[in-house]
């Protein structure tokens, strides 16, 4: 599965948002409806799916799903 | 403690770390009340080893409901004799272990929507005590990571509350010479000290249905020693 598929897949399922909601400059917190916590929890899905660390800091600056795809391929994810 | 939130249906793990006879004591008694539950052993002090055995429990019985910290030593001293190392281990065991056990069981609560976790804290960590200070830091502590994590965790139905017991009937009260004792029971309102009857209605309470809109808070069980 590409990348940006599995990326959108987990996203619908942590926030319970359809595919249509799912566009890359979607916003996490302003379009998909996800707090704090929800973000954090989305990352530790991230984290585990793909074996990869995001530090604190890093997490700061993902705000929309194609944030969070860029730096997934920063990670060298495919 | 755990008697109280025995009932049928009810499983409960049983942590110890060294005392395996009152482990298997309170287990057996678990079983009586026709509830079951299992023995488990590890530090709470130890991040990793909390983590390993919530992943095991949360893997054998699906969920966790309720999150009990009662796990804490009682050691002390007056401030110019307390060693460093005393100073950490009480820390390790007090507070880190209560933030180790709840770290490990809020990403699985937060993701089934429910969840109740209970400290225990302390009178001294409110109220303090001469000689005490390393325990009323880390009770008081306590109180301040529950309060934040009923905070963080409050959108996602999760209830996180602190009990403050004052003087109650333990090993640790049974050494006090007599004369102590008595002096004692004068100052509070109740004329005894509590047992951990006492302590463990209010925690089963706090597991329960009744308790869902209590968060956050710190609830003392003293007889009236401290207001």
């Amino acid at each position: 599965m590409a990348l940006e598929a599995k990326v959108i897949e987990i996203i619908m399922e942590q926030l319970g948002v359809t595919r249509e909601e799912c566009v890359p400059e979607a916003s996490f917190i302003d379009d998909l409806g996800a707090d704090s916590l929800d973000i954090v929890e989305l990352i530790m899905e991230m984290e585990e799916n793909f074996s990869i660390q995001i530090a604190d800091d890093e997490l700061d600056k993902i705000r929309t799903i194609q944030d969070i795809i860029d730096f997934l391929k920063t990670k060298g994810v495919k | 403690m755990a008697l109280r939130l025995a009932r049928p249906g009810s499983f409960l793990y049983v942590n110890f770390n060294r005392n395996e006879t009152a482990a298997r004591e309170a287990l057996a008694k678990i079983r009586e009340l026709g509830g079951d539950g299992e023995l488990c052993r590890f530090d709470v002090a130890d991040h990793h080893a909390v983590q390993e055995a919530v992943k095991r429990i949360i893997a054998e019985r699906g969920h966790i409901d309720t999150l009990i910290n009662n796990a804490g030593i009682w050691m002390g001293g007056l401030i110019v004799r307390i060693k460093e190392s005393l100073w950490d281990q009480v820390i390790d065991t007090n507070l880190k272990g209560t933030f180790n056990c709840c770290q490990a069981v809020t990403r699985h609560m937060i993701r089934r929507c429910s969840g109740r976790i209970i400290n225990v804290s302390s009178l001294i960590g409110e109220a303090g005590n001469a000689g005490d200070s390393v325990y009323a830091a880390a009770k008081g502590g306590i109180i301040g990571l529950t309060k934040s994590l009923a905070r963080e965790l409050g959108s996602r139905n999760i209830c996180v509350n602190a009990v403050a017991p004052g003087l109650i009937e333990t090993d640790m009260t049974a050494a006090f010479p007599a004369d102590a004792k008595k002096d004692l029971e004068k100052e509070i309102p109740l004329g005894r000290l509590g047992s951990p009857e006492d302590v463990a209605g209010l925690v089963a309470f706090l597991a329960s249905e009744a308790a869902a809109y209590i968060t956050g808070q710190v609830i003392r069980v003293n007889g009236g020693l401290y207001m």
